[in-house]
């Protein structure tokens, strides 16, 4: 099996290194600059969330490469509280930050494909896809 | 929601005709441009991608520094663009709200309905207007057999869509009551198990019944914490407070409530009222009682209809077209 390209975050500065390491896999995909900047700013919001609010998890990254198209997988995974309700939580306005867009649904529009999977108590796991146009 | 692609042809072409000739009517058409692309919800960092491409083209041996400034200045766009969009979904949120909210506000009016009756020698006047889209004020008028004619009149303290849910309850209590049941005091104190039972302690309901009689031309009176009335005597042409105590309903299970008769000769008035009238403001001021009391005053002459009307014109100019509260107005003026 492939050993996957993952970055544990454990501290702000990680956040960097995730949106790095996203980014060069983004560009070796040949993703253009307008989607590198998006898929760098959904990591950002997902590896802040760990960061904020489970402490520790990782970020990993998967690239696809089908016959019809190629695309870049996001996973962030974490043990924290998880997120108690959901579906609040993906309205738009909800974020503690205040409708800037940003959070959660922004990364549902940033990206192409959103999975969230939670438990109570148990972590939080958000898969989410972006495919080269 | 659909995206359309920004056409980076016609926008290198202009960006050029304004590099070389510092045109106004480019940058006339690039604010056109603009305006389409936030219809089109084109996000700003795709507008900038846009730019830097054209630039390129435009200008094959660009400085490294400027391209990569310009994408930098991407990077920092992507919260505009997602703000942007979320706007727009909250948008289209919100105009569906308000459909569903005025699908309501009709229901309600069908369901509040009251017919105002044609009662002999007695000349009626009522208004009702909501501040928002649904209405907290509630009145009606119950014929009686033998006769006689019951007004009802209640304020939800608070508006809007609780305070029409709260509403429309009160009015199928009222519509269920046995029809020997006539009596002020025992339709508030029903009214008040009711309300105790069913209605969160943090909600309000002041009520006014009153209740007709032209056989013995006496008009007798319950409140539950509402707003006084006034009533005009013709003979003495002054007027003086419907006041009769009581509790506010549902305050507890078991509140009792007097009830006052008074007789009623011709040309007297009787006004009702919800403190959507007397709670009017100009500016930071509350209007006082006296001030609504002239303007009532001035169009009595009129008739019930007319007068309740042109005092609601009165009060909705005087606030700027825009009510704070419900507001509701019934005047019954006895005639030979
Ligand atoms: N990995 C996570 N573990 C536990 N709770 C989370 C996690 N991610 C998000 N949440 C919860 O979901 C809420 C919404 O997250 P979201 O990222 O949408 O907005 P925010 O972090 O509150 O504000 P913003 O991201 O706009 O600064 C958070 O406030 C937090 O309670
Ligand atoms: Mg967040």
């Amino acid at each position: 099996m492939e050993i996957k390209p993952c970055v544990n975050i454990r501290q702000e500065w990680d956040i960097v290194g995730a949106r790095q390491l996203g980014r060069e896999k983004a560009k070796e995909l040949g993703f253009g600059t307008v989607d590198q900047a998006r898929i760098a700013t959904a990591i950002s919001e997902l590896a802040r969330n760990i960061y904020l609010y489970a402490g520790t998890g990782k970020v990993y990254f998967e690239t696809i490469d089908r016959l019809d198209k190629k695309g870049l997988k996001v996973v962030a995974v974490d043990e924290g509280p998880g997120i108690r309700d959901l579906s609040q939580v993906m309205q738009d306005g909800y974020s503690t930050s205040g409708g800037l867009g940003a959070g959660l649904p922004g990364v549902k529009r940033l990206m192409d494909t959103f999975e969230i999977n939670t438990e109570w108590g148990e972590g939080t796991e958000i898969i989410a896809v972006k495919w080269v146009r | 929601m659909k995206k359309e692609k920004l056409d980076l042809e016609d926008y290198r072409k202009l960006l050029k005709q304004y590099l070389l000739t510092h045109d106004e009517t480019a940058l006339y058409q690039a604010e056109q441009l603009s305006k389409l692309s936030v219809q089109h919800n084109v996000s700003p960092e795709e507008i900038i991608h846009v730019h830097i491409e054209a630039l390129k083209e435009l200008y094959p041996n660009l400085q490294k520094e400027v391209s990569d400034s310009l994408n930098f200045l991407l990077e920092a766009m992507i919260s505009y663009g997602l703000a942007l969009q979320e706007y727009q979904s909250l948008r289209e949120k919100q105009s569906a709200l308000e459909s569903e909210i005025s699908v309501a506000a009709n229901m309600q009016k069908t369901l509040l309905q009251t017919k105002k009756p044609t009662i002999k020698g007695l000349d009626i006047g009522a208004v009702s207007v909501p501040a928002n889209q649904m209405n907290g004020d509630y009145y009606h008028f119950i014929e009686g057999a033998d006769g006689t004619l019951g007004i009802a009149l209640a304020d939800v303290i608070g508006k809007g869509v609780p305070a029409a849910l709260a509403m429309s309850m009160i009015k199928y209590s009222m519509d269920s009551f046995p029809e020997q049941l006539r009596q002020p005091a025992q339709i508030l104190e029903s009214l008040n198990r009711v309300v105790e039972r069913n209605v969160d302690t943090s909600m309000f309901i002041t009520m006014f019944y009153g209740l007709y009689n032209p056989v013995s031309q006496t008009f007798g009176f319950s409140s539950a914490g509402h707003e006084p009335g006034f009533f005009y005597f013709h003979e003495t042409e002054s007027f003086s407070e419907i006041t009769a105590r009581g509790l506010v309903l549902g305050a507890t299970s078991d509140a009792r409530y007097n009830e006052e008769i008074m007789t009623i000769a011709e040309g007297d008035a009787i006004i009702l009222l919800t403190d959507g009238v007397t709670e009017c403001h100009l500016g930071d001021r509350f209007i006082e009682r006296d001030e609504v009391l002239e303007v009532i005053k001035h169009y009595l002459h009129l008739p019930a209809q007319e007068a309740v009307e042109k005092v609601y014109k009165h009060f909705e100019r005087l606030q700027d077209f825009h009510l704070r509260d419900d507001f509701t107005l019934i005047i019954l003026k006895k005639e030979n």
